[in-house]
This record gives C-alpha cells, sequence and structure tokens, in this order.
C-alpha cells in the first residue's frame, strides 16, 4: 500500500512533466503561428507609403494634389524629462491638451509598450520645422512626413470627395490592404478610384538585436518592397467650369449639371450648397458643423433628389406623340387659357392660339401637351388607357428616366416613373381615366427625376435622339472605365421626330424678346442656344425654376439643366444661370450686355425662400 | 571530530540533491541577466541590476544552507515547530495592517531595502507544524480530531493568505494534499474535489445542464463499477444519457423555428428536464438504496444532490464570490473571453516569447522578446520565456527535467526516511515546489490561469530564494541527520 502510493507519485509527477513537456513541444516546435508573431515583433517594417494619385480636370489642371503635413508621434517609453510648456509653445497647442495625452498613454503603457503613438496630425511644414530644430530636447517626439491632399481649385467639392482614417469596418473588409491610421477616399471620386488612387505600400525590413537597435538591413533589402505611387484619375470636369458654376449657384439651392453631348462626360456637376475644398482637406475638424447644417451640404441634390422636371418634359411627349403617330408637327391645338376637361381646367398662360407644336414649345404652351398626352394613352391601338400608360412609362424609361442612368456616382438615385399598377393602386384597378393623370403632360404629377436625368434629356436633345451614359471619370491608358460609358444610347423616338422639338427650343430663346418665347433671356448672340423652360410646382413655397439648354444648335458641345429650388418661372432664375454657364464655356468669357444679367444672378440669394427640412 | 559520533560530515550530505539546487540557481541567475540586459549591457555581477542583487541573495542563500547543514542540531525543528509556526501566524496577520501595498496586496513587509513576504516563510512553517503533528504517535488521519487539526493547520494560514488578496500564493498550499494522500488521506476524497474543479469549468465553459449531465455520468458509472454491473449501465444509462444530451441542441432548433421571441419554447430552459427527472427518479433510487441497505448508493445520491446545488452555486461564485482580476483570468484561461491585450495579453507574448525559440532557441542573450518588454515580468514570474526563447525547447525541457529529478529526489529521500517527521517534511516540500512548478510554467505556456507566483530557485526575488533554499536545505538537513544515525 506505502508504496504504491509513492508509485502513483511519482508517474503523476511524471504525467505533469509530461504535460508541459508536451505543450511545450506543440508550441515551440510544431505550431508555427507563434514563430511568426515573433518575427513580427523582432523585425521592424517601415512602411513607405506611396503617393496618392493626383486627380486632373478634363485640360490637365491638378483639381486634388498631394502637399506635406506631419504628423506628430510620441513613443511614451523614450519620453524622458522635457520643457512641457516649451513643447506646447512650439507644436500650438495647450498644456491641458498634452497633458491629457501623456496621461492617457500612462494609463495605456501595457498596450502602447514599445510603440509609436500619435499625438497630432496634419502639423503645416512651419511648425513641424520650428519643433525639428530643438527636436533633440524632447526625447521620444519625432515627426513623420505624410502627404495630405491639396486643393488648388474651389471646384467640385462634393465630386472630389475626402479622404479619412480607415475605419475598423474598412479594416475587417480589406485587412491585406489597409492598417489602422491608414487613410481612404470616403466619398466621391476619392471613394469610386480608391483602387486606383491609393497606390501600394512598400516596406524596408530591418532586424532589430536584443538591444532593441536597429541592426541592419534585413537580407540587405532583399525582401523590401517599393511602393508603388496611385494612379492618377482625369476627371471628366472643366475645373474653371465647374468653378464657376459654384460661383452662380452660390446662395441658391439646386443643381447645376452640363454633359458634353456627344461623349456624356459631366463637365460640371454643382449641388448647392455644396461643400468648399479647404473643409475637404480637414474633414474631421468640421464633421460637427455639416451635420448640423440644415443645407445637407454632403447630400448631392443632383443625382439624389427627386424633382417634379415641369415643362421641359413636354418635349419627351411631344416626342412620344409623334413616334406613336397621334399627331404631326403640323397638327394645331387651342388653347382658351387652359385645357378644359369636364368642369376642370388645367391652366395656361397668355399666349395666341391656336398654336403648332414648334410654337408650343416655344411658348410652352399646357394645352397642346394634354392634348397630345392624351392621345397617347387613349390610343385606340391598345385596348385601355391602362395599356397606354405602359407604353408611354417605357417611352419615358427609353429617355432614361425612372431609374438610375448608371452613371460613375455611386449614390445616384432613379427617381419615379409612375406606371398603370401605381396609378391602379391608387384609385383601384381601371378606375382611372386619362383625366386623373393630366399633369403628366406638363411633367407634374407623380413624376421624378434628378438634375442629372434633365441634363441627359437635353443631351439627347442635343443629340437628337440618343445619349451616352453620364460619367465622371475619363477613360485613360492607365485607369479604364466601363464600356457602357462609350456606347450610345438610342431610346425608343426615332431620331427624325427630333429636329421639329429642337427648332421649337432654338426659337425658345432666340425669338427674342416679346415674341412669346419662354426662354429669350438665355440667349447669346453667335451661340445658337436651344432651351426649354420650366416652372415645377412646389408644395413648400414659390414654384422651382427649371431650364435646359444646349449649345450650339448644331454639332452641340454643351447640354447643362439648371434646377432651382424655389426660384420662380424657369426664366427667372435657371434659365440665365445654365445660359452663363453655356456662354462661359463656348467664349471663355461674359459678353458686355450680358455683364448685368450676370452680376443679378450672382449677387442673388434665394436662401430665405427655403425652408430647409 | 565534534560532539556527534557516527558518519562524517560530508559524506552524508545528499550531495544530488545539494547539486540540482546549484544548477537551478545558477540557471534561473545567468536568466535573470539575460531578461534584463537591454540597452544597457551591465555586468552580470553589477549590485544595481537585478542579476548583481540576486547574486548578492544566492551567497545569502548559500551562506543560509550551510548555517542549517552545519551548526543548526536538526532537532531544533520538531520542537520549534510550534513558536515557528505562532509566529508565522502573527506575522501574516500583522502585514495586513503594517504592510506595504505592492499592487493592490498589503502582503510584504519592508525594512529599507530588504522587503519580504510572511506568505514565503508560512510555507516553511506550517510543512514543520504539519510535520510535527503528524508525526506524533497515535495519529490517525483517520480520526475526526485528528483530521481536523491537520485540516486546520492548513487551512488558517491559507485564509488569511487569501484576506491579504494573495490568491495565488494560497494556491499552493494544495501541494499539501499529496502529502496528506501520502498520509492515509482517502483517494475518494482527493477524486471528488477533481470532479468539483471539473463542475466548475464544464459549468461556466458550457452550462449548468452539461455539468449536471456529466455528474450524473460519473456517479452512476461509478455505481456501476461498484457493483460490477457495467453492462447493465451501457445498455440502460448510456442511451438515457444521450438523449439527454442531445435535448439542448433540440430546444435550440426548436427555438430557432418560431419567430416569436416571447414563445414559450424560447423560454424554456433544458434545466427544468434535469429538475423534473431528478425529482421523479430520486425517490426511485432511494428505494433501491434502502432495498439493497447499500451505504454507497446513499452516498452516491447524496454526492449527486451537493454536486446540484454545488453547480447552481458555482454561478454565484464566479460572479459574486471572485473579484474582477480572478474572474478575468479564469475566463482567459478558459477561453471565454479572448483579449490579447488585456489579462491575456501577458499569456500571448509568453507564449510567443517561448514559441519563437524552436529547438535550440535563439541562444544567448540573444532573444528578442523577452528583452523588449514584450513580455512583462520577465525576470519574476515570467522567467520561463527567456528560458524557452534563448535556450529552446531543449532547454526548457532540460529545465523541467531538473526539477522533476529534484522532486523524484525529495520524494525517494523521504520515503526512505525512517522518521515520520521527516517524510511528511519531505512530501509537504516536494508538494510545494511541484505546485510552484507547474502553476508558474503552465501560466507562461497558456495552460493555467495568470497567477503570480514564483518559479523556485530560479525567479529573481531575495524574498522567495532564501525561502525555498530554507526550506530545501531544512529536508536535506534532517535527511542527513538520520544518516548519520542509521
Amino acid at each position: 500500500m506505502k508504496l504504491d502510493r509513492t508509485n502513483k507519485f511519482l508517474t503523476g509527477l511524471a504525467v505533469a512533466a509530461a504535460i508541459l513537456i508536451g505543450k511545450l513541444f506543440y508550441i515551440q516546435i510544431i505550431d508555427d503561428s507563434y514563430k511568426t508573431d515573433a518575427s513580427n515583433n523582432s523585425m521592424v517594417h517601415a512602411v513607405i507609403y506611396p503617393t496618392r494619385g493626383i486627380i486632373y480636370d478634363r485640360n490637365g489642371k491638378i483639381l486634388v494634389g498631394n502637399k506635406v503635413a506631419y504628423d506628430m508621434l510620441v513613443t511614451p517609453k523614450e519620453v524622458g524629462v522635457f520643457d512641457t510648456l516649451e513643447l506646447c509653445d512650439i507644436l500650438e497647442i495647450s498644456p491641458e491638451f498634452l497633458k491629457e495625452k501623456m496621461d492617457g498613454y500612462y494609463r495605456d503603457r501595457r498596450k502602447i509598450g514599445y510603440r509609436s503613438v500619435v499625438m497630432l496630425t496634419h502639423l503645416p511644414p512651419e511648425i513641424y520645422m520650428r519643433f525639428a530644430e530643438v527636436a533633440y530636447r524632447f526625447p521620444g517626439f519625432r515627426g513623420q512626413a505624410r502627404n495630405i491632399r491639396d486643393y488648388p481649385y474651389n471646384a467640385g467639392g462634393n465630386l472630389l470627395g475626402y479622404i479619412s482614417e480607415v475605419s475598423a469596418k474598412d479594416i475587417e473588409n480589406n485587412p491585406e490592404v489597409y492598417k489602422a491610421g491608414d487613410y481612404i477616399g470616403k466619398t466621391g471620386i476619392e471613394a469610386t478610384c480608391e483602387e486606383y488612387l491609393r497606390g501600394e505600400k512598400g516596406y524596408n525590413i530591418f532586424l532589430r538585436n536584443s538591444h532593441n537597435r536597429i541592426e541592419s538591413r534585413y537580407k540587405d533589402g532583399e525582401m523590401d518592397k517599393e511602393a508603388i505611387p496611385g494612379k492618377d484619375i482625369v476627371a471628366t470636369i472643366d475645373a474653371e467650369l465647374q468653378h464657376y458654376g459654384q460661383e452662380l449657384m452660390k446662395n441658391k439651392v439646386g443643381s447645376l449639371v452640363a454633359i458634353e453631348p456627344s461623349t456624356g462626360e459631366i463637365l460640371t456637376l454643382v449641388s448647392s450648397p455644396g461643400i468648399d475644398v479647404d473643409i475637404l482637406a480637414d474633414i474631421g475638424s468640421h464633421y460637427r458643423e455639416i451635420a448640423e447644417n440644415p443645407y445637407k451640404p454632403m447630400f448631392n441634390r443632383a443625382v439624389q433628389s427627386a424633382y417634379p422636371p415641369g415643362s421641359v418634359f413636354k418635349l419627351v411627349n411631344g416626342l412620344i406623340g409623334l413616334q406613336e403617330g397621334v399627331y404631326t408637327p403640323g397638327t394645331e391645338y387651342p388653347c382658351r387659357m387652359g385645357y378644359h376637361f369636364g368642369r376642370n381646367k388645367l391652366g395656361c398662360h397668355d399666349h395666341r392660339s391656336p398654336l403648332n407644336l414648334e410654337e408650343a414649345v416655344m411658348m410652352s404652351c399646357n394645352a397642346y401637351f394634354c392634348y397630345v398626352f392624351r392621345d397617347i394613352l387613349e390610343n385606340p391601338k391598345y385596348g385601355s388607357v391602362s395599356e397606354g400608360m405602359d407604353v408611354w412609362n417605357r417611352y419615358v424609361r427609353s429617355f432614361g428616366f425612372g431609374e438610375r442612368l448608371g452613371s460613375d456616382f455611386p449614390s445616384e438615385l432613379g427617381g419615379t416613373i409612375p406606371d398603370a399598377g401605381y396609378y391602379d393602386s391608387v384609385y383601384g384597378e381601371g378606375r382611372w381615366k386619362a383625366t386623373n393623370v393630366i399633369s403628366l403632360s406638363i411633367g407634374q404629377g407623380e413624376i421624378g427625376c434628378t438634375p442629372l436625368h434633365l441634363a441627359n434629356l437635353c443631351a439627347i436633345m442635343a443629340n437628337r435622339g440618343y445619349y451616352y451614359i453620364p460619367h465622371l471619370i475619363k477613360g485613360t491608358g492607365s485607369v479604364s472605365i466601363d464600356s457602357k460609358y462609350y456606347e450610345r444610347q438610342y431610346t425608343m423616338v426615332d431620331t427624325s421626330y427630333f429636329p421639329a422639338l429642337v427648332e421649337g427650343m432654338y426659337r425658345a430663346v432666340n425669338s427674342g424678346y416679346g415674341s412669346g418665347g419662354t426662354g429669350t433671356v438665355a440667349a447669346v448672340e453667335g451661340l445658337d442656344i436651344c432651351g426649354k423652360t420650366g416652372t415645377a410646382q412646389n408644395p413648400r413655397g414659390d414654384d422651382n425654376s427649371v431650364f435646359i439648354c444646349f449649345a450650339p444648335k448644331d454639332n452641340p458641345r454643351i447640354a447643362v439643366a439648371a434646377y432651382i429650388e424655389h426660384g420662380s418661372f424657369g426664366a427667372r432664375w435657371a434659365a440665365p444661370i445654365a445660359s452663363l454657364l453655356v456662354e462661359k464655356y463656348l467664349n471663355d468669357e461674359i459678353g458686355e450686355n450680358r455683364k448685368a444679367l450676370e452680376t443679378r444672378v450672382l449677387e442673388g440669394n434665394l436662401m430665405d425662400k427655403v425652408k430647409p427640412e | 571530530m565534534n560532539r556527534f559520533s557516527g558518519r562524517g560530515l560530508i559524506e552524508t550530505i545528499d550531495w544530488k540533491l545539494v547539486t540540482y539546487y546549484i544548477l537551478l540557481i545558477i540557471i534561473g541567475w545567468v536568466n535573470i541577466y539575460a531578461s534584463i540586459h537591454s540597452s544597457e549591457p551591465s555586468s552580470i555581477f553589477d549590485p544595481s541590476c537585478r542579476s548583481g542583487k540576486q547574486f548578492i541573495w544566492m551567497a545569502i542563500s548559500i551562506g543560509f544552507a550551510a548555517l542549517i547543514l552545519f551548526v543548526l542540531n536538526p532537532r531544533i525543528y520538531e520542537s520549534l515547530s510550534l513558536p515557528i509556526y505562532i509566529v508565522t501566524l502573527l506575522l501574516l496577520i500583522g502585514v495586513i495592517f503594517l504592510g506595504t501595498e505592492v499592487k493592490g496586496s498589503r502582503s510584504w513587509f519592508s525594512f529599507g531595502p530588504v522587503s519580504f513576504q510572511p506568505a514565503e516563510i508560512s510555507k516553511i512553517a506550517t510543512s514543520l507544524m504539519l510535520a510535527a503533528v503528524m508525526s506524533q504517535s497515535g495519529y490517525r488521519l483517520g480520526n475526526l480530531r485528528n483530521f481536523l487539526l491537520t485540516a486546520a493547520i492548513i487551512l488558517v494560514p491559507m485564509a488569511i493568505i487569501v484576506a491579504q488578496s494573495e490568491t495565488g500564493s494560497a494556491l499552493v498550499y494544495v501541494g499539501f494534499v499529496f502529502m496528506l494522500y501520502r498520509e492515509g488521506l482517502s483517494g475518494w476524497l482527493l477524486f471528488m474535489i477533481g470532479i468539483a474543479i471539473a463542475v466548475f469549468i464544464v459549468t461556466l465553459t458550457i452550462s449548468s445542464y452539461a455539468s449536471i449531465l456529466m455528474l450524473a455520468v460519473i456517479i452512476t458509472l461509478c455505481n456501476a463499477l461498484y457493483s460490477d454491473r457495467i453492462k447493465q449501465w451501457f445498455k440502460v444509462y448510456l442511451p438515457i444519457f444521450a438523449v439527454l444530451a442531445g435535448i439542448p441542441f433540440l430546444l435550440d432548433w426548436l427555438a430557432g423555428m418560431t419567430d416569436n421571441p416571447g414563445a414559450f419554447i424560447s423560454k424554456f430552459r433544458p434545466e427544468y428536464i434535469i429538475c423534473v427527472a431528478v425529482a421523479v427518479s430520486l425517490p426511485y433510487f432511494a428505494y433501491r438504496a434502502y432495498r439493497a441497505a447499500s451505504p454507497f448508493r446513499w452516498l452516491s445520491i447524496a454526492a449527486f444532490l451537493i454536486g446540484i446545488v454545488f453547480t447552481f452555486s458555482v454561478d454565484f461564485l464566479f460572479h459574486d464570490v471572485l473579484q474582477d482580476h480572478q474572474r478575468k483570468r479564469i475566463e482567459v484561461l478558459l477561453g471565454l473571453k479572448d483579449d490579447p491585450s488585456g489579462v491575456g495579453y501577458n499569456v500571448n507574448q509568453s507564449m510567443i516569447a517561448i514559441g519563437s525559440g524552436g529547438l535550440v532557441g535563439k541562444g544567448f542573450l540573444k532573444g528578442t522578446q523577452t528583452t523588449y518588454g514584450f513580455v512583462p515580468e520577465q525576470s519574476t514570474d515570467f522567467i520561463f520565456c527567456t528560458i524557452g526563447e534563448e535556450w529552446g525547447f531543449l532547454g526548457a525541457a532540460l529545465v523541467i527535467i531538473l526539477y522533476v529529478m529534484l522532486i523524484w529526489r525529495i520524494i525517494t529521500d523521504a520515503e526512505h526516511s525512517r522518521e515520520a517527521f521527516t517524510r511528511i517534511y519531505g512530501y509537504c516540500v516536494a508538494g510545494c515546489i511541484f505546485m510552484h512548478l507547474f502553476i508558474n510554467i503552465g501560466m507562461t505556456i497558456g495552460i493555467m490561469p495568470v497567477i503570480g507566483i514564483p518559479l523556485p530557485f530560479l525567479s529573481y526575488g531575495g524574498s522567495s530564494l532564501l525561502t525555498f533554499s530554507v526550506m530545501l536545505f531544512i529536508f536535506i538537513a534532517l535527511v542527513r541527520n538520520e544518516k548519520r544515525y542509521f
């Protein structure tokens, strides 16, 4: 018995030792994961950050470049005694801030260990240079150069987007690429082209000896990796024009979009109020201000707001009617201060009557397009209004309305175009008639489209029947864009029907004051601007002012849509703004006779008409 | 010759033990030097750094060892054990009020540059006291009075040490269980303690349902083995348990089927089934126990009921009795919480350091992990990391084997001793060293929770080195004394 127990002890001792040795064997010899961890600790990977790609405008001007700023790094373990006040003075920080930081490092000292932590970011070079002169007096503190974004033009704040430190989620989604402290494009082009712009980090590997000193290059730098700079991006934006557009839209709420019809390239896209580029550069300290601004400057109205298009939509209905054969350009319809149906009336303004198509476009007659629209829906070809409605819906969609155009704005929204099913659900199946939905004829009612849609419609008119999907990034040798941007998108309306309406648009602008043309304010001598005004009801107050125009009439180079919230008649704000933009683009300057108009627009302030949500 | 007759002084000393001891303290000293050897290398003898201080303590320890071996009469220990024990208890209590606070616990006395922990001395005092009491003629562990006295000798200092928030040091007293077992403590008692620990772990990691089920399996299996009905157990009980084990999964599945979060099924807990099953089956088992008049069965039923109470109180124990940092350490060990930069950080870093050593290590002073301060406390509680990193698997295994040889030698010496006092004291020493060894190394390689106790003879720290040296050399002196006269 006695001996038995002793043997049990000795066996137990051997087993316990075997457990320890077995686990040692496992972690020291079998399991490799602890070894790689250790090499991370003893090899120093000095990261070489690539320079981020530059964003150019269409003419080779730099929209977003890089400049150097400094981060202040602290290695708490190496910090010795130093003159706190002197450091605060140099870095222009308060002693309380420094004390708070140092206390924080002391609290987390175990977590930090021998690592360095970032104390300050975005120090301008002047401050850093002052520090560098006396850096020897502050052991444990050092500066690290970092490229930050630089914006030579105040143009396209909302388009360019900003970069900021990666979030935990970004790292999780892409752990190979991002490490804490890296920068990533969060919005706009910075985000959509992140893949090209970011480049690839490189590193130098150094070996640390057991004295914590860097001893040598690991394998003579054989395993080092060069940083690959980010690729440059060429935007379709015209920096000067974008800047001018922003100036025109200052103190107005709305959007201004210009497209090159022959390519679909977006020349200018303004959402007002927007973000100035100097805010982008230091977005971190403006978050609150932006978030609290009732006008939502981050919200890109040009691609995200769905508005009723108003009278500019008459062009679409006119074209569908021609294609469907319910009338011809020569058809005349009467207008007695509006379109009368039953006891109701859809009003119109005072103009002569009857009118043909060209004149109806020129004078923006409501009644004319009510006749056309009603005939489309009640076309005997299709058994019912319901059927006709769906045909109409398909036509409208072929103009790009009612869905995302497929631009390279990730945030683009599609707007709405109603179909028979929609009205069935509102009125009950088969319990509605063409007259119930008659306001669609003039672009009112249950119809929503973005300013980008309208600019695209304008490009379709300019091209007489097709468009290229609007886009912001130009394809270059190193950056390729989707082939869809190079394909013509035809509408369901034959190109032969377009000239009549284009002629109407031409006359709307160029018939001279007093002729009844609604857009004569937009006329610029020698530019042959063709335009269509619109005045869209806005339940929140004054009507929205809408204008689309392209120029020149033949081989158009620019198609513009202006949408000004609470801007009253189309001719009041939208037409001057759009035409000034066209003039600037085509003539490079504003003619003497239009200077007064320019001043009125630049100084105009509609902000107090807008009730923010 | 001196006044003692018999064999010579030198030849009766157990030189093997002394050799192991010398080897261990030298290994410790060298590795303390390596572990703090950093940006400013200094001599290993430099008294301003830890290796130099340790060298001084080694000299002092060897001086004490010589004193014990050659000057003190080994017979005094038996007679002095009671005064030593009482003084130690007073010191243990006194330190709570008079000690200096280190890392949240008051367990150190400071006298200028020298500080010591009464908890260290109390290991020796308790061992001597146990040896003195248990070696008296007529002592039987089976006797309740004797058993309670023995338990009190162990538990009183243990309780005071827990009161000092030094739970780690108190845990070492569990090592005395080995001695008690050697002296005739029932194996069943140990078995039950083992099961209690298993229930604790299973309850925390899986569920109270699982641990009750485990308890039922073990107890019925023991019953079956005891009454030789193992075949019946496999036929009847095993299927039942298999079904019961499936119930939580079934319930989970059913709860997943309904959308209503307030549904009966999602509130229904598998523990309810156990309660009903127990309430129904217990009278039956009690009746069978009564019919068979089997005390073993009665005991089983009692053990099962106690186990259930224990299981349900573990949650309470864990969340309300244990302190925050202790709970966290256990959680990290059991893998309940994964936080590499919190409590788990130490273990993670120490495993990286050891793991990076590979087979033969990085070489003396070439370790990168331990010297950068990645591993905290690297010269005291985490000294084994330095060994593992710089000497690799071979070095680390060698150190463990050296310990095993030391403990083995103590056990065989104790076993060969003719005096109960020597034998009991020897087992106490072996138990203490073993507990320290297993907890400390286990902690550095992640199989034990982080419990801050030193590695005997190796860790930096005069108080610990001196205590273990004195403890060991008292035993060597006792053994030598016997050899001289028998």
